[in-house]
């Protein structure tokens, strides 16, 4: 996990491989959210879904999809002429799949973004401040205790992993506050570096002492939008909603703060407490993904630079694209990981990083020549 | 032959013969007969173990792995080696087993690690032999530098390289008419239950779960060959076998693939059971769970490749038996 915690001589503004975190006031006319980003995203989300809902290792044909789904609105009778096992197969196990997609993607791009026009670095992402490591300490714990899934309504595991991405968090707190008095941000993340380290030791160690659940502990690590119904779902849909709300009405402020604490000080914004407000929505919704979805690396870094190469620098819009556009890419990618080796699974991990990484660099080059 | 100072010169012979027994599966032997004088220092058990053959060679994965004298003090890391060495009845000249080692009841467990092994706390119980099921710590040299003769003894790909671990091992403990006796009554066994097996108009399908996160077998695996001779046909076969064999299944490819059994080698990793199946969603579709079909296994008999693989097979016999005519 490692690769989560940015090196720290990345922390300070600009730094980095990234240099292209400028101000709001420089290149185009500082931004409101433009219609035609807002209409792509939603386009984006709509079709994603519909293909997430429609393809799949078994062939369900896509008119009889179309039925069923119709089917389930009010006042619409429309025989789908699915199998009971087809219908089970849709209902229970895809469309919930494609939703907590939609759920984790968006939310991980959100608090991403969220994190990056906090502390100023574009190379902040969601599992900065401990979360990851904590929840991998989490969910290492409750598969080595072998408390068996399927016992209670919910898991185990995404209950143990959402206490173990808190405890990370308000370590990282509890750390930086105790080595600086004022709450600054490089303090805050060097804590953040120092919390993942060591619970990754213990991670690390409690697994090497139950090596025979190494696979599980894998499989979780890698990622994973694993559901039992709709239990996931409804387990993270308040905290998603919450923090995505909070992060949303923020987001002007996130501009402001963007020139710089003494600027947006002298303007009037409790800079501070904006801070707070921010890093706890987001690391709160965050740890929820998390809890479900295990450690999904590089959305909530890739889905807000791209959109802020392709829509602009401004939080107004880089906020609520990121929402859009981070539910449509991970509920993509988690295709992509269900048929390129189909009937086999890939690690969704895996293809976020494969295709994100290498699509990133060319909105990136191309933004540069152009 | 008997036993002479002058003796080291049979060792060349000794080595031919014992690597070609190895490779070939067939007994191996040091001697034709037990001599007299070698079956007076011997226990007086009735599967006496042969001293007389030493000093052996044995061809392990490791290469030629040559033991002076008959070891009695045997480290297993490995538990798999640990069942063959007490099935062949050489669990006398066990001293310590891994924490792993849990059958027999009687192997003398200690918190020794075949996944992290240390050195000194391998050499602290000063064995004559180490048998290892992974050298990836490179543990034949380090021990082979403090004269400790080490076995690699990797997970059997084949019925035939158990056959011939359990050979290699009756060899190296001197034990080889046990070794041998093991061997062929589990040939026995395998062909009983195969034997009795109901003639079905179509194979039955599987599916054998490793985890709950749904990781199962092909049929290139060990354990996949064991349903195979149970006439069962794998679900998981349909995979292109690019993830060497242990695939990770898609949730809704099991249910439309709808196996007649599933078989559970995660009850104790991971406390599934018939009844957290059922309640999977989706899951009640699947005929194997309407039909009572789900077997729940032993973890440990259901990953390792050691005699108690008959029983596994026995117990795949009788679900099969119990569900061919439905």
């Amino acid at each position: 996990m490692s690769l989560t915690a940015p090196h720290p001589t990345a922390t300070g503004p600009g730094g980095g491989a990234v240099a292209h975190d400028a101000p709001p006031s420089a290149g185009r006319p500082a931004g409101r959210l433009r219609r035609g980003w807002l209409a792509a995203g939603v386009v984006a989300v709509v079709a994603a879904a519909v293909a997430g809902i429609a393809l799949g290792p078994v062939d369900l044909p896509l008119p009889a999809v179309v039925r069923a789904l119709l089917d389930r609105l009010p006042l619409v009778d429309l025989p789908s002429g699915l199998s009971d096992r087809d219908l089970a197969i849709l209902w229970q196990l895809r469309v919930p799949r494609v939703v907590l997609g939609l759920l984790v993607g968006a939310m991980l791009a959100t608090a991403g973004a969220g994190y990056q026009g906090v502390f100023r670095n574009p190379l902040a992402d969601p599992y900065l401040l401990g979360i990851a490591a904590g929840a991998g300490v989490g969910a290492t714990l409750a598969i080595v205790s072998g408390v068996p899934s399927g016992r209670w309504w919910i898991d185990p595991l995404p209950l143990a992993a959402f206490g173990g991405a808190l405890a990370g968090v308000v370590a990282t707190y509890a750390l930086s506050r105790s080595v600086s008095g004022e709450r600054s941000t490089v303090s805050l993340i060097l804590a953040g570096v120092a919390v993942a380290a060591f619970f990754t030791a213990v991670q690390t160690f409690v697994q090497m002492r139950n090596i025979e659940s190494i696979r599980s502990v894998y499989a979780w690590l890698f990622g994973r939008l694993a559901t039992t119904g709709w239990n996931e779902v409804v387990l993270i849909l308040p905290y998603v909603v919450v923090s995505s709300v909070v992060l949303l009405t923020h987001r002007r402020l996130l501009d402001v703060i963007g020139v710089g604490d003494r600027e947006a000080t002298a303007l009037g914004v409790p800079v501070t407490r904006v801070r707070v407000v921010i890093v706890v929505a987001a690391s709160l919704g965050t740890a929820a993904a998390v809890a479900v979805s295990g450690l999904i690396g590089f959305v909530g870094i890739i889905v807000p630079h791209t959109v802020r190469l392709l829509a602009g620098w401004s939080y107004r819009s880089v906020l609520p694209l990121s929402l859009l556009f981070g539910g449509a890419f991970m509920v993509l990618t988690d295709l992509i990981a269900r048929l390129a080796l189909a009937p086999a699974e890939l690690p969704i991990g895996v293809v976020t990083a494969f295709l994100g990484a290498p699509f990133f660099v060319l909105v990136l080059r191309h933004r540069s020549a152009s | 032959m008997t036993r002479m100072p002058g003796a080291r010169g049979l060792l060349p012979t000794l080595v031919m013969i014992l690597t070609l027994a190895a490779c070939g599966g067939a007994q191996t032997s040091g001697g034709d007969a037990p001599t007299p004088e070698a079956t007076a220092s011997a226990a007086p058990s009735e599967a006496a173990s042969d001293a007389a053959q030493f000093p052996v060679t044995v061809e392990a994965a490791n290469g030629e792995v040559t033991l002076d004298e008959q070891p009695t003090s045997i480290v297993s890391l490995s538990p798999t080696a640990t069942e063959m060495l007490f099935a062949i009845d050489a669990g006398d000249q066990v001293t310590a087993v891994d924490d792993f080692s849990t059958y027999p009841s009687d192997a003398p467990t200690t918190d020794l690690s075949g996944f992290e092994p240390n050195v000194e706390a391998i050499a602290g119980y000063e064995p004559d032999l180490v048998v290892i099921a992974d050298d990836g710590a490179d543990l034949s040299t380090s021990l082979g530098e403090l004269d400790i003769p080490v076995l690699v003894m990797p997970a059997a790909q084949t019925l035939d390289d158990t056959y011939a671990q359990i050979e290699q091992l009756g060899a190296a403990t001197g034990h080889d008419a046990g070794a041998a006796a093991l061997v062929e009554q589990m040939r026995d066994d395998i062909d009983k239950i195969t034997g009795d097996l109901p003639g079905t108009d179509e194979p039955l399908t599987y599916y054998h779960e490793l985890d709950d996160t749904y990781y199962s077998v092909t049929s290139n695996t060990f354990v996949g060959q064991i349903y195979e001779l149970a006439g069962l046909t794998n679900i998981a076969d349909e995979v292109d076998d690019d993830a060497g064999g242990y695939p990770q299944l898609s949730e809704e490819f099991i249910i439309d693939a709808d196996p007649d059994l599933i078989f559970l080698a995660d009850t104790t990793c991971c406390g599934q059971t018939a009844e957290t199946v059922a309640e999977r969603p989706a899951w009640d579709q699947i005929t194997a769970v309407r039909d009572g079909g789900v077997v729940e296994l032993d973890d440990d008999v259901a990953s390792r490749w050691g005699p108690r693989i008959v029983d596994l097979l026995r117990t795949v016999g009788d679900a099969v038996a119990e569900h061919a005519g439905s």
